[in-house]
């Protein structure tokens, strides 16, 4: 391959597997965050 | 009233992986490659990753938010969720685009997604091996002019699946297929992108490196920057590839609770979507092409059919060069992985339509899949029975293109500039896991608006072409027909007058005006001829030519109205069922103001 070809290749796909499993492991390790106020009652109901 | 929430995510990952399963579609595979080489090669990125930040990213969060808002009102399909951020009627309306879209691209895309399923299936039966190129390109080109039941029974179990996996709900259905198909999705992919670079010249048949396909896709030219069209292919291709403006992510987002992130979901699931484009997408057919075919042979094949003829007609007969076993495996990967992110998008498509029915007209899940199922049904078959009349492509302009930026170009109005770009801020943060950096309100509010506007302002030309000149019914092929008609008259009465003038002349014998049974070197060279009746028989010989050559346009021109017809009904078909769902639309808000008062 072309050193510009390779390096432009590299580049890009180096930077989005980065990200992408950034957010991913970011998805996957946070904790869900507990609720500051107690009325969690209506949570799963909808008001129609 | 309280209605308790009837479906939804059974976790988080789920979500994500379902998400990123609706954007990563066939045309990751097939459509990013090819438009990345005919756009800059490696240069191409550069406004690729431009417009995801600047229209993609701002799009995805607003989609998610429009959706969780809506869901928490208790609707899960566009329409109704648009009119909870905006009481006027119009919205309403406005939102029927969102169920429109999903079942007219389900009633084709269910159909390629069947293609995929039938290639599994013959990749194991084996059935293109030791077919030459030619025989098995033909073999698509029978395939889809529907010449067996084949393809209909396919498509049949392919809607069959669709409808299955939908009637089992969210959590037991969508997100199971998602967290069964996207990581098979990823290990076929990666098999295939690893085989493709690792091709080398004079091995199993190939001409070159794969490396050399890599090279011709990375390699960037610069100048082609400055292009407008290169910035419109590159908005283009993101706006179908995170599948934005169809209203299957505010319904997946619908069933998220108020008080969990979306923010980091939905840059999670793009930058997912980005990935399987980006790495995946671009290692797998280039490579394999130029590879065995070379630059110019895929240069043409891509010409003659793009991506998608590369993906059906050439890549079957490349997979077999490498043996008979690594061959099968090949196909079952490729046609298995495409099938995989297929089936994940038509889900999708599902889901909004679903909602609308068990929402505001209060049917189960499984009634409202089924009825999904066979509404795709009717609507796909002049899909499947005309393909070659076009249909299949009127149904993607306007359902697949023409719609998915008009919606989208709506909504971020309605969000930004209605709703209000400070209540949507706090949407898009509530509950987030990430800090949305601030630049974003104001990509939102001005950035992504004026660039849709510039996609949809570009498409205009092409649209109103669309509409003169394929759809008017004063096609231009009639004026052209007339001309021919009045060509082969006249050239029916100087042929009569030649033949007439002929048969007076003693040297002349009927078979002279075949090419056939004497050909122009035996004309010349008999002597018995003189030379007025040999210029009568050349003279008459070209009429006959020319005679054959008008037959062969006037049956092309005649081939041209008829699939004018058929797109012309593809159009009316369309629009009678947006109108119907506007209807049922008319007829649900009806329904809720009467429970209400």
């Amino acid at each position: 391959m072309s050193t510009e070809g390779l390096s432009m290749m590299l580049v890009t796909e180096i930077i989005v597997t980065l990200i992408t499993a950034y957010f991913f492991f970011k998805i996957l390790f946070t904790k869900k965050i507990q609720e500051t106020d107690s009325y969690t009652e209506n949570d799963d109901e909808i008001v129609q | 009233m309280l209605k308790t929430q009837a479906s939804g995510w059974g976790s988080r990952l789920g979500l994500v992986l379902a998400m990123a399963g609706n954007a990563v579609g066939l045309g990751n595979f097939l459509r990013f490659p090819v438009q990345a080489v005919e756009n800059g090669g490696g240069a191409f990125i550069i406004p690729y990753l431009v417009c995801f930040l600047l229209m993609g990213i701002p799009l995805l969060f607003v989609e998610w938010s429009v959706g969780r808002f809506g869901g928490n009102k208790g609707h899960h399909s566009t329409p109704f969720i648009l009119d909870s951020m905006d009481k006027r009627a119009l919205w309403k309306y406005i939102g029927v685009f969102g169920i429109f879209t999903n079942l007219a691209v389900a009633a084709y895309y269910c159909y390629l997604e069947s293609w995929t399923l039938s290639y599994v299936w013959h990749s194991i039966a084996d059935t293109f091996g030791g077919k030459t190129q030619g025989e098995v390109a033909g073999f698509f080109g029978n395939y889809v002019s529907v010449s067996s039941a084949e393809p209909i029974i396919f498509w049949v179990l392919c809607l069959f699946l669709n409808t299955w996996i939908l009637s089992k709900g969210l959590s037991g259905g969508v997100e199971k297929a998602a967290k069964i198909g996207m990581p098979l999705l990823l290990l076929f992919g990666g098999f295939l992108a690893y085989k493709a670079i690792t091709i080398h010249a004079g091995e199993d048949g190939a001409l070159f490196d794969g490396t050399v396909g890599l090279d011709y896709l990375w390699t960037p030219d610069y100048s082609s920057i400055w292009d407008s069209k290169v910035w419109l292919a590159a908005a283009g291709q993101i706006f179908f590839t995170l599948s934005i403006g169809m209203g299957s992510i505010q319904c997946y987002a619908s069933y998220v609770k108020s008080k969990d992130d979306i923010a980091l979901n939905a840059m999670s699931a793009g930058w997912m979507n980005g990935f399987v484009e980006i790495v995946l997408g671009s290692a797998i057919i280039i490579p394999i092409t130029v590879g065995y075919l070379g630059i110019d042979g895929m240069k043409e094949l891509l010409s003659q059919g793009g991506g998608l003829g590369l993906g059906f007609k050439t890549l079957p007969y490349l997979f077999e060069q490498w043996g008979s076993l690594l061959g099968v495996i090949a196909g079952v990967a490729w046609f298995g992985l495409l099938f995989f992110a297929g089936i994940t998008s038509s889900l999708a498509m599902g889901t909004p339509v679903m909602g609308f029915l068990t929402d505001e007209f209060g049917w189960k899940e499984k009634n409202a899949a089924w009825a999904f199922g066979f509404a795709v049904f009717l609507l796909g078959l002049p899909t499947v029975l005309f393909f070659n009349n076009g249909v299949f492509d009127e149904y993607d302009y306007w359902a697949g293109t023409v719609s998915l930026v008009v919606f989208a170009f709506v909504e971020i109005i309605l969000f930004a500039w209605i709703f209000g770009m400070d209540k949507g801020w706090k949407e898009i943060n509530q509950g987030a896991d990430i800090k949305v950096p601030i630049v974003f309100k104001y990509i939102i509010k001005y950035v992504t608006p004026v660039l849709l506007g510039w996609v949809l302002i570009n498409s205009i030309p092409d649209l109103v072409n669309t509409l003169n000149h394929k759809g008017s019914h004063e096609n231009p092929g009639s004026q052209e027909k007339i001309d021919l008609y009045q060509d082969e008259e006249a050239m029916r009465k100087e042929s009569d007058t030649l033949k007439t003038l002929l048969n007076a002349k003693e040297d002349f014998q009927p078979s002279f005006l075949s090419p056939n049974v004497v050909t122009d070197e035996q004309l010349m060279a008999n002597k018995n001829i003189t030379i007025p009746t040999y210029l009568l028989i050349k003279k008459e010989r070209e009429l006959e030519k020319i005679r054959t050559d008008i037959a062969y346009r006037n049956s092309k021109i005649e081939d041209e109205e008829k699939t004018m017809l058929y797109k012309n009904m593809s159009r009316l078909f369309l629009l009678a069922l947006w109108l119907g769902i506007a209807y049922l639309v008319y007829l649900a808000s009806k329904k809720l103001k009467l429970k209400k008062t």
